[in-house]
């Protein structure tokens, strides 16, 4: 060997760090597989029934895992785990639905998730750098309005459940919306990067309100306000929120200036209010949200159920397989929280918002020690997506806030909302990675 | 940037510490409140995925359930294989319309899992099988019931018989019936269609006519007038005017049953008063008792009080604050006087039983799936509210025995009379102010074997004697049969 060899970089600990933990989120997945399989359907199940789902995203996940080491050596090695974790306990939930409803939706979240593993693996490796997509961030604006209104196109969208949300591509029906929250962050990061300065100084004076130049401000307002109308023409009120919220976090996190998300809440609330008087459909979800009980066979039932839900639960759960999933409607995706936590628990629904609190936690440490601000900006958005969409769909399940339907990240049915949250996380482990790499 | 993503970090992590914390009101702080909500299938499901014990009447299963092998969302179906046979007495135990009878005072035993062995629970656990529940035997007499319920036919009416020695409930019956396994049809619709039938149904099944209607008692009530009488010294040869009118000091005068006299006019002896039911010899004794001696009399049969009863009946009731006019009409059981035929049925039982009135119960006992003796029956002697179980000394309760036997011989019982078997009774015909026809009474007793009484509300223009006498005849003779 000569002096000119490159040193031998030691494998991070942190990839071994990330396998055993990869190794125990597998494991937690296939002993509630087993539990599931003994308390399920009766015996003769063959073994890869019960457990296919979970052994074969274990097998995806440990090849994402190798791919983690050779791209992202540096990367958090939590991320990956955790969300491995969640995903696997969807499987599960999603079987335990199955079985009680008789549907078969376990094979194509199976599916999904080998394809979100996939969608990781790619944006790693094509993504090599976060600047990358940063620096294309009009174009990322403009890809957002596209997927958004794409669904409005006449034959290619199609409306499900009275929003219309979906597109068909072949045989496949996906929600191009899902993709849109991140194409709005990449844009947003690389928008806000240049433009946070002037966006933090007020040079403008509208009414009493000092305000940054129009200038600065109009393609932000613009697109804003185009991503609101295009959802609330979807009736999508869940994503609009969730969406509003992601810009006014950044924008916060770009000026520093609390004025923004004040505004922002202004805006919000004076929204809220429109829609009210203007969308019937709303005024009985708040009606709902209020009082279950005063329609519990009509607008309140989905709301009711899922409170006989969690409160059969109690602390530890009927067990796997031992709830009533089967009266709760939309089990398998908006309530998926609830068959949790009538069957897992008090216990293991705190296990799985706590599984979110590290992913948020994990996501805004990355936020803070990106290299750059683009980094820190792609964070924050990111991490605010999962953050947001969490406390969005658990909030509406426990009548925090009025219910709307969306998925809870990673766990609830739903192929479109997998690749995304796949996609994101890759994106916060390339912003992490470059971290050690500067 | 710093300082806002930690601020951001930290709001989006109380955001969800408050997730948290409101999940523990939702899946622990309305559990109970929430699992007793209609909608909420939960409860029902669980009550439903265990064997409910069965009730057995005679040596019959009348009410067991049976697997439903996946038929239905319930893993078990209740059923009556006996039909309406006792109907108000078993009740139902329904998925939709919830439990009745001793389906619903029982439910607890009758449910499974209330007073399991161990080992029992850990078979199951191990899906051995499911739990089972207790089994509730009823005392009622299988020929006795069927005899109460043919003699009632298509009649509106109910029998009550007790055994006077025990107080064991041999009959129960209430016409129209209803049968009980539509309604715990696991369909929500056919359930609910058949309990709608029934309730609009004018002649009322669902109504339990032996324990939960009110019916003036008419003549029958000369029974505890007489019995007031006996104890304040008068004897059964006690001599009466045989006026055709008594009149009381106010309001109008009282006549007799055909407007005669009672026995051809001059004096009459209280016994035979009792047994040609004379009106005005009632009459008088209801002003010169007075108000205090008869409700106590009254009291001491179970009139304003809670007869202890499984099934928990409808308070008989004797008025207060009465004028001579009241009093005088209350003498022979009209006015405001009320009873259920539970209670008639109980007067009737103490006076065959020399006096003493014992608990009437329907449940013989409970006992857990391997046969052991869970719980024994409720009964023994009715001792509460401040009265004994003393309704009348013995002395009195001979006296009115014979009376009661003398009515029956001679008086107007006499189509109750059995030929061999000493049988006693107190025939009534009140005019119920709510409608024409008349309600028959018959209240009596066959030896010290059973108790009895009949009430035929509709009885139109027949009276005590002729509708309800031959009724009680036909049901002691079966109890006569089956039980001595």
């Amino acid at each position: 060997m000569t002096a000119t060899s490159p040193p031998l970089r030691a494998a991070p600990r942190a990839r071994g760090d990330e396998r055993r933990l990869l190794l125990l989120a597998g494991g937690i997945a296939l002993l509630a597989a087993g539990l599931l399989d003994a308390a399920g359907p009766g015996p003769g199940q063959p073994w890869p029934v019960a457990f296919g789902p979970v052994l074969v995203m274990l097998a995806g996940a440990a090849i994402a895992q190798r791919v983690v080491v050779h791209l992202a050596p540096s990367a958090d090695p939590v991320l990956l785990p955790v969300a491995v974790l969640l995903n696997g306990l969807g499987l599960v939930l999603i079987r335990r639905v199955d079985i009680a409803t008789g549907t078969d939706l376990v094979a194509a979240q199976t599916i999904w998730t080998v394809a979100g593993l996939a969608v990781f693996v790619v944006t790693l490796a094509v993504v090599r750098d976060h600047r990358s997509l940063t620096r294309l961030s009009y174009s990322f604006g403009l890809l957002t309005l596209v997927l958004l209104a794409l669904p409005l196109l006449p034959v290619l969208g199609q409306e499900v459940n009275g929003a219309r949300l979906w597109v068909d591509v072949g045989p496949f029906r996906v929600q191009p919306g899902e993709a849109a929250k991140l194409t709005l962050v990449i844009f947003l990061a690389g928008y806000l990067e240049r433009t946070r300065g002037m966006l933090s100084i007020a040079t403008h004076r509208l009414g009493p309100l000092l305000v940054p130049s129009p200038r600065h401000l109009a393609p932000l307002g613009t697109a804003v306000g185009i991503c609101l109308l295009v959802l609330v023409l979807q009736k999508d009120l869940g994503s609009s929120l969730l969406l509003f919220g992601v810009v006014v976090a950044m924008l916060y996190v770009a000026t520093g200036r609390v004025a923004y998300p004040l505004l922002g809440a202004g805006v919000f609330a004076l929204g809220a209010a429109l829609a009210y008087r203007l969308f019937g459909h709303l005024r009985v979800r708040v009606a709902s949200w209020i009082d279950p009980w005063a329609d519990p066979d009509g607008a309140g039932f989905q709301l009711a159920q899922v409170a006989y839900a969690l409160a059969n639960g109690g602390v530890t759960g009927t067990g796997l397989g031992l709830g009533r999933p089967q009266d709760i409607p939309f089990a398998a995706t908006d309530a998926i929280f609830a068959v949790a936590g009538e069957e897992l628990g008090l216990v293991g629904a705190t296990a799985l918002l706590l599984c979110f609190a590290l992913l948020v936690t994990r996501g805004y440490r990355i936020a803070l020690s990106a290299r750059d601000e683009v980094g820190t900006l792609l964070a924050v958005g990111l991490t605010t997506i999962l953050a947001l969409q969490s406390l969005v769909i658990v909030g509406g399940l426990t009548r925090v806030v009025p219910l709307t339907g969306i998925t809870l990240p990673l766990v609830s049915y739903g192929g479109s909302s997998l690749l995304a949250n796949y996609a994101l996380l890759a994106l916060l482990l390339r912003v992490d990675h470059a971290r050690a790499e500067r | 940037m710093r300082a806002p993503v930690l601020r951001l970090a930290w709001t989006m992590l109380a955001l969800l510490a408050l997730l948290v914390a409101n999940l523990q009101f939702q899946q622990l702080g309305r559990s109970a409140e929430l699992a007793d909500e209609p909608g909420n299938r939960r409860a029902l499901i669980q009550r439903f995925a265990t064997q409910r014990g069965p009730i057995v009447l005679g040596d019959e299963a009348a009410a067991r359930s049976v697997r439903t092998d996946g038929a239905s969302e319930f893993d078990y179906l209740r059923t009556y294989p006996l039909d309406t046979r006792a109907a108000h007495v078993l009740g139902w135990s329904s998925t939709v319309v919830g439990t009745a009878g001793v389906e619903r005072a029982y439910d607890e035993r009758l449910t499974a899992g209330s007073n399991e062995v161990l080992a029992a629970n850990l078979a199951e656990l191990f899906g051995q099988q499911d739990a089972v529940g207790d089994t509730v035997r009823l005392t009622l007499e299988p020929e006795v019931q069927a005899a109460a319920e043919r003699a009632l036919g298509d009649r509106t009416g109910a029998v009550v018989v007790l055994d006077p020695r025990t107080g064991e409930v041999l009959a129960h019956a209430s016409s129209p019936a209803y049968d009980p396994a539509p309604l715990a049809d696991h369909d929500r619709g056919a359930a609910l269609d058949a309990w709608n039938a029934y309730r609009t149904d004018p002649g009322q099944p669902l109504l339990d006519r032996a324990i939960s209607e009110l019916y003036p008692p008419g003549s029958a009530f000369k029974l505890v007038v007489a019995a007031a009488a006996l104890e304040d010294g008068l004897s059964p040869g006690t001599a009466f005017p045989d006026d055709p009118q008594f009149r009381p000091s106010v309001g109008q005068p009282i006549g007799n049953f055909g407007d005669g006299t009672c026995d051809g006019g001059g004096t009459i002896e209280f016994a035979r008063a009792l047994a040609v039911s004379c009106n005005t010899v009632f009459a008088r004794l209801g002003v010169e008792l007075g108000e205090d001696a008869l409700m106590e009399q009254a009291q001491r049969f179970g009139f304003m009080r809670q007869i202890p009863y499984e099934l928990t009946p409808a308070v008989s009731r004797f008025p207060s604050n009465l004028d001579d006019a009241q009093l005088a009409q209350a003498g022979i059981g009209q006015f405001d006087v009320r009873a259920t035929v539970m209670q008639m049925a109980v007067v009737a039982a103490a006076i065959a039983n020399d006096g003493v009135l014992l608990r009437p119960h329907v449940v013989r006992d409970v006992r857990d799936p391997t046969a052991a003796l869970l719980d024994g029956p409720e009964d023994g002697p009715w001792r509460a509210d401040g009265f004994a179980a003393e309704a009348v000394s013995s002395r009195t309760a001979t006296q009115l025995q014979d009376m009661m036997v003398d009515a029956v011989e001679r008086g107007t019982g006499t189509r109750a009379a059995i030929p061999g078997v000493r049988v006693g009774g107190k025939t009534g015909t009140a005019q119920d102010p709510s409608d024409d026809s008349d309600t028959a009474w018959f209240v009596g007793f066959a030896d010290d074997v059973a108790a009895i009484a009949v009430v035929l509300p509709d009885a139109g223009g027949g009276t005590g004697g002729s509708e309800a006498a031959p009724v009680a005849r036909a049901v002691l003779e079966a109890a006569v049969l089956a039980r001595s």
